[in-house]
């Protein structure tokens, strides 16, 4: 076990241990959406769980746990990525609280009210995917407009079933999740996995009508 | 127990003089046919015919000189090269024609029909037509000499020095030049030794951020619990660079050598090339050259018989810029989406499927032989202390001599772009370079005088990346420069981290609003912003990179960014939507009709004194009436914003 200094608090923690995981563990709150616990090689991708290091933010999900090390989670320097790549994401996200699922349970909610932002992305355009709504799955639907491509529903169907029945697909600014079937690979019936709809922190995805889990 | 009968076997004479025996005889044979190619007199024409050249037409060329050779009955040997890198001279030959008592001489822009006409008055007749000449290709009284030409004497060729000289489908030839030579060396002693040279040149990575390629070795050997494997990465994905593709298609025995040689350093036994599929000469050209190279045994098994084992393959890739990133590169080997991941782990630590990987680029690897072959000390001798050896661009633009230039690291971007690639064309005004592509930035007159080494460069908020320049002249727009390149990486971002996915689309959003006359207040705040936010915030060199062209022609040519948002005015009057053209009524030759006959929408009228006008309605800006219009005129000008255009009424009985 090592002692690490998280802000004001000392945290005992096994030497290599994921930061993220072990801020989170301990009760101190770091916004993330992408990181999946026990990963050994964090995805790293939702850019929202910086902290600060030596002066330099980084990404806390891709640093390990040593004796003495030193973290900020409350600097301008981080306050200012975070918020950044938060509006960043709400910019392709379609606001519609109300109607939506993941109401009062979405990952997005909880970050703005830590981030103490709203959830209009002031001073960027906002674009939606038209359509929105991806059916490439013979099980699944994709809701292109809410998903935050965080990747862990990829990672959970790989781990789970060896390979992954959703992927990334296109490229840029037009990458999305998508059913991913090569014509053998279709399990003659739905199976009843519903690890990617559980692990979604946004409820972009969901099973066609009449599927049943 | 493999390691030490390896070493054992190095320190063992007997080995070293069966290596010496092997290699000889290799050496003694190509030695052999260059001597004949040599002694042979008949006339020989070198042709480069890399992809640069086929592209300007080379292979037209070719063919009209064998087909002329035998109507005319004509012996002649042509030898197809590599490229030379003078791509404004393509397609080139080289004519040796020792009987007519003229030197070897540089032709440039060798059409078909000059072909024919080289061939029955030069081959045939003697008369060299020294009106088509570059010069001659050595020092001589009677014809100038392609020596007294900047373009071709400042250079220093390390990693270049053989490109365009030899046949790169022909090991010999290599070889000949004293090719694997060092490669014959370096497994007659162990493999510290090479590291050793490396580490001593101060070498480093040519691929973009300029690592000590010894480091990097020392990394990957110091992984002794791990099998080991190296790469040579020719993704080459920045628009405007070939470099890459250059060297592998006009000498691609001298990366082999230098991936053979770190393969060596590190105790890997298998090597591979990842090239863009986008490349089929240049796969086709190292594909032989690895069968070449196996053939010979100068690698597979038991190489020359050292004991020592490397295997070559080729990995096609499917030409995705962020495929070049190594960890993108590593993902995309083993059948996966090439998104970037975080490092450490470094390839070095766990690579391609858990082995230690080294990742080099074609210039690094092929600047290893001949620093090998003469010491760490000698390649010190070229380039800065921080920065040895040479760099090499690809310069493109607005430059008199574009084309490939290697030159000693540490020479100004002056002497570069005004003496070694003739300036700018036109006689316009020197505006901004663009260095290291996507991932670089402009840099205005003021840095003319910076030299050109990986420090410099990034101090001045440019980066020599793969070395890809691109000169721009008085005419070209900043924010339109910026959003090229945005575009670029918008499209290319793999998709996965937030910042450079969704951030640089916002970038080139931006920039698009300002190119058509509607940008806002606090547009370039927000630019600023974003641009920092998406530089610190990114997974990978990709997005890291992305904002430098925004951040540095914001630093360098604000005022054009101010122009565009408070005045709707393009300065360079480039951007389309900013701009219009107008034709001048004093310069304008009543009666002529160029322009009339090139408009394709008809916007030109004729004035009711028989000068002409532009209809700003019909007007698309293609800008061909200002091409047409006679330089005796050149009364056609444009201008920005467009309102200022001159307002020319078009006559009553003409628009009817
Ligand atoms: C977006 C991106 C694209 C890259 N493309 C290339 C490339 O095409 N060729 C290359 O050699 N290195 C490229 N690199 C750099 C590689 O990641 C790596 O650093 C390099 O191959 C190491 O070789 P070196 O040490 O010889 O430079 C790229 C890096 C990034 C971030
Ligand atoms: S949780 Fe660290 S980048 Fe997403």
């Amino acid at each position: 076990m090592v002692q690490i200094l998280v802000d004001n608090n000392i945290i005992e923690a096994e030497n290599g241990a994921n930061l993220l995981q072990t801020c989170l563990e301990n009760g101190i709150y770091i916004p993330n959406l992408c990181y999946l616990n026990d990963s050994q090689e964090p995805f790293a991708a939702c850019r929202l769980c910086f902290v600060e290091i030596d002066g330099h933010p980084v990404a806390a999900c891709t640093q390990k746990v040593s004796e003495g090390l030193q973290v900020q989670t409350d600097t301008s320097a981080v306050r200012s990525l975070q918020k950044t790549a938060f509006r960043l994401l709400l910019s392709v996200h379609e606001i519609k609280c109300k109607e939506c699922s993941a109401n009062k349970r979405c990952d997005l909610q909880r970050i703005a009210k830590f981030l103490k932002v709203g959830l209009k992305p002031k001073g960027l355009e906002i674009r939606l995917k038209d359509p929105g709504l991806d059916s490439g799955h013979p099980y699944l639907i994709v809701d292109q407009n809410r998903c935050v491509l965080c990747g862990k529903c990829v990672q959970v169907c790989l781990q789970k079933h060896g390979h992954s029945y959703l992927t990334f697909a296109k490229r840029g600014f037009d990458t999305v999740i998508s059913g991913y079937i090569e014509p053998d690979d279709i399990p003659l019936t739905f199976s009843g996995c519903t690890l990617c709809i559980d692990i979604c922190p946004v409820m972009a995805i969901s099973l066609k009508e009449g599927i049943k889990s | 127990m493999k390691k030490q009968k390896e070493k054992g076997k190095k320190l063992n004479p007997i080995d070293n003089k069966i290596i010496d025996e092997k290699f000889g005889a290799i050496f003694a044979e190509a030695q052999r046919r260059k001597k004949e190619r040599q002694n042979n007199s008949i006339p020989k024409i070198h042709i480069g015919l890399s992809t640069c050249g086929i592209a300007a037409g080379a292979m037209e060329t070719k063919t009209a000189f064998e087909e002329t050779l035998s109507q005319r009955g004509i012996e002649a040997q042509i030898h197809c090269v590599g490229c030379i890198g003078h791509c404004y001279a393509e397609p080139w030959v080289i004519i040796e024609n020792s009987e007519s008592g003229f030197p070897p001489i540089f032709y440039p822009q060798v059409t078909a029909g000059k072909a024919k006409m080289l061939t029955k008055l030069y081959l045939e007749e003697g008369d060299p037509r020294l009106e088509h000449i570059l010069g001659a290709m050595e020092e001589n009284e009677m014809i100038p000499s392609v020596w007294e030409f900047s373009r071709f004497s400042k250079e220093k060729r390390i990693v270049m020095d053989l490109c365009g000289k030899i046949d790169p489908d022909d090991i010999n030839e290599y070889i000949a030049e004293d090719g694997y030579s060092s490669w014959a060396k370096a497994l007659k002693s162990p493999p510290d030794e090479v590291l050793k040279q490396v580490l001593g040149s101060g070498l480093r990575g040519r691929g973009g951020a300029g690592f000590l390629t010894g480091k990097k070795w020392e990394l990957a050997l110091k992984q002794t619990h791990l099998e080991k494997i190296v790469i040579c990465n020719a993704d080459e994905g920045d628009p405007g660079a070939y470099m890459d593709r250059t060297i592998l298609e006009s000498n691609p025995h001298q990366v082999l050598e230098g991936l053979a040689l770190c393969a060596y350093a590190i105790g890997a036994h298998k090597a591979l090339f990842y090239v863009r599929a986008e490349y089929p000469l240049a796969v086709k050209t190292i594909q032989n050259a690895i069968s070449q190279a196996m053939e010979s045994g100068i690698i597979g098994k038991d190489i020359l018989g050292s004991g020592f084992d490397l295997e070559m393959d080729v990995f096609q890739g499917s030409g995705a810029f962020v495929c070049g990133e190594e960890t993108a590169l590593i993902l995309s080997m083993e059948g996966s989406r090439g998104m970037p991941y975080h490092r450490p782990p470094y390839p070095a630590e766990r690579g391609f499927q858990g082995l230690s990987t080294v990742i080099n680029n074609v210039k690094t690897l092929a600047a290893v032989p001949p620093i090998l072959k003469n010491g760490a000390s000698w390649y010190r001798q070229t380039g800065t202390p921080e920065s040895p050896g040479t760099a090499i661009f690809s310069v493109v633009g607005n430059v008199t001599h574009p084309g490939l230039v290697e030159i000693p690291m540490g020479v100004t971007l002056r002497t570069l772009i005004f003496d070694i690639c003739g300036g700018i064309p036109d006689k316009k005004k020197f505006k901004a370079a663009q260095i290291g592509g996507p991932s670089g930035g402009c840099l205005p007159e003021e840095f003319l005088d910076t030299p050109i080494d990986f420090d410099s460069l990034i101090e001045a908020g440019a980066m020599m990346g793969s070395g890809g320049m691109v000169v721009l002249d008085e005419d070209t727009c900043m924010v339109d420069v910026a959003k090229y390149f945005l575009d670029f990486t918008q499209k290319e971002s793999c998709g996965k981290c937030t910042f450079c996915r969704i951030g640089t689309w916002h970038l080139l959003s931006i920039l698009q609003r300002l190119t058509i006359g509607e940008g806002q207040e606090g547009d370039i705040e927000k630019l600023e912003q974003l641009s920092h936010d998406i530089k610190n915030g990114s997974l990978c060199g990709l997005g890291k990179t992305a904002p430098n062209p925004v951040l540095t022609s914001l630093k360098y040519f604000r005022e054009e960014y101010e122009a565009h948002i408070k005045e709707g005015c393009c300065p360079a009057a480039s951007c389309r939507a900013l701009s219009a053209y107008y034709i001048d009524l004093d310069k304008c030759a009543r009666g002529c009709d160029a322009c009339v006959g090139c408009c394709p929408v008809d916007a030109v009228f004729t004035t009711s004194n028989r000068k002409k006008g532009i209809d700003q309605q019909l007007c698309v800006k293609c800008g061909e009436c200002k091409v047409h219009c006679p330089p005796d005129y050149n009364a056609i000008f444009r201008i920005s914003p467009a309102h200022l255009a001159p307002i020319i009424e078009r006559p009553k009985e003409e628009n009817q």
